[in-house]
């Protein structure tokens, strides 16, 4: 108990949940021919699963991605599209 | 030290001054609004360097106040009454966090029937939620238990926020000659906050009040509850160092008057304390020996110290300023709990009085001990409305 803090604390910890992505019935997959790069979908994710690389292309980390389908709502370039996951 | 009259209201104005306080957020009420119209004035005048939130509510009054506190800023708030019962999740929320805030509590009557005047009922009604709720009885009092507050909060043993509880109108308002410490004596007493382990830091992130799974939630409450009880011996210590400062002490957790050689007890919490002193006085004079318990901390409750003062006194009147329908009041069953695994126990009569301000007198508290005795030998009610109109035919 003396390791514990006065009161609850949660440090930035990458996955501390889990795979969250487990819970995923669609999944997005990028076209990256209509991609134009302009990150709105790594803005707007939640969790955030799509990771920007360094010359500003996207991916998905499908590890994180819990197939809220918000990126492919918000895609201006209409580049992502939310695939039925099979087992 | 600079003697001045000052209202029980500019008093806590002038603590929160006086404390160097960082970050001030309140909602206008009545009994409590003159505090923070004082302490506005300072800030404006540039008497106080501190940052003062106008907010919407007591909710969010009690917010801004956690998140000033949780980075590190001394805090100030206050209210009364349904400005409190509005504030309560906040209020919760700052008790658990353990955060140091102060916030001044001036009792009011809880509606309905709709009252401005002064009872217990709405800081009582907020007494588990990890806060230590300390009551003045004179307008000094007031001041220095500000100062003392900030003192006892800050204290890296508690580590709690602290509620300073005056009477609505018959401290907030009455006027008295006040020695005011200088500033020199306050810095040296209260120096800057110091930053507690939890800190919200930047080149730190980590969010707070985050959920704790039931296999982590019952330490906390218990780290909490352990706090409290070294809030009560802080509390004796921080009175004694203020006492060597500036010749005041209050006596910690309790205020015992005349009780050396009393054989019956009047315990009260409050300002009308001076009303019971003076009704001791009298019967002292009729050659009842009797004297007067001011309990001046409910949380952490003195529960040993009364029970040791108590155990040499035969009867003990608890004359209550609040009601907790059909128990029937916070006050009298704490004490008797208090005193119930002591070896050798009073016998204990409680007094519902001044519920919505009515008037009780020095006359009211004779009448009370004289029927607690009373009660004793021909086993009487242990349970009494002072002063109610009609006695038990109202209903
Ligand atoms: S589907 Fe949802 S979680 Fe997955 S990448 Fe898109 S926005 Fe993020
Ligand atoms: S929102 Fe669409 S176009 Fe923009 S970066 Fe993401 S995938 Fe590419």
């Amino acid at each position: 108990m003396s390791n514990l803090p006065l009161t609850a604390i949660a440090y930035p910890a990458k996955g501390s949940a889990g795979r969250t992505g487990l819970w995923r019935t669609e999944r997005p997959v990028i076209n990256y021919e209509r991609c134009v790069k302009c990150l709105i979908c790594w803005l707007y994710c939640p969790e955030p699963a799509v990771v920007r690389r360094g010359d500003d292309s996207v991916e998905i980390d499908y590890d994180y991605c819990k197939g809220c389908g918000i990126c492919a709502n918000e895609c201006p370039a209409k580049a992502i599209t939310m695939v039925e996951e099979v087992s | 030290m600079p003697r001045v009259v000052l209202s029980g209201n500019e008093a806590v104005a002038v603590g929160v001054k006086l404390s160097r306080v960082n970050v001030v957020a309140a909602y206008p009420i009545t009994p409590q609004t003159t505090i923070v119209e004082k302490i506005a004035d300072y800030v404006e005048q540039g008497e106080l360097k501190a940052r003062f939130i106008n907010v919407e509510s007591e909710h969010s009054a009690m917010a801004a106040c956690i998140g000033a506190a949780a980075g590190g800023a001394r805090c100030f708030t206050a209210t009364s009454s349904q400005g409190l019962l509005y504030m309560g999740e906040m209020v919760y929320w700052a008790g658990g966090a353990r955060l140091p805030i102060v916030m001044a509590v001036v009792n009011r009557a809880l509606a309905p029937p709709w009252s401005i005047w002064c009872d217990h009922n709405d800081a009582l009604s907020l007494r588990d939620a990890g806060w230590i709720q300390m009551w003045a009885e004179s307008v000094q009092e007031v001041l220095d238990m500000m100062v003392l507050a900030y003192k006892v909060a800050e204290n890296e043993r508690v580590l709690l926020p602290v509620m300073v509880n005056l009477d609505g109108f018959l401290l907030s308002h009455a006027y008295e000659p006040v020695e005011v410490p200088t500033q020199e004596t306050v810095d040296l007493f209260l120096p800057e906050k110091r930053p507690a382990p939890y800190w919200i830091d930047v080149v730190d992130p980590k969010s707070y009040g985050t959920i704790a799974s039931p296999d982590t939630y019952m330490e906390f409450r218990f780290k909490l509850q352990a706090a409290m009880d070294e809030a009560a011996r802080v509390i004796e210590e921080v009175d004694a160092e203020w006492s060597r400062m500036t010749g005041r002490s209050y006596g910690g957790l309790l205020e015992l008057y005349k009780c050396e050689d009393a054989e019956v007890g009047l315990v009260v919490v409050g300002s009308w304390a001076g009303d019971a002193k003076e009704a001791i006085d009298r019967l002292r004079e009729k050659g009842v020996r009797a004297g007067v318990i001011r309990l001046r901390v409910t949380r952490p409750f003195p529960s040993r110290s009364l029970a040791s003062v108590a155990e040499s006194m035969d009867a003990v009147a608890v004359v209550d300023r609040s009601l907790s329908p059909g128990l029937p009041s916070v006050l009298l069953s704490e004490v008797r709990n208090a005193l119930y695994d002591n070896g050798k126990k009073p016998y204990v009569k409680g007094f519902i009085a001044g519920l919505g301000g009515r008037d009780v007198t020095p006359l009211d508290f004779e009448a009370a001990v004289e029927s607690t005795l009373k009660a004793k030998e021909d086993g009487g009610s242990r349970v009494e409305w002072l002063g109610l109109k009609g006695g038990r035919d109202v209903c």
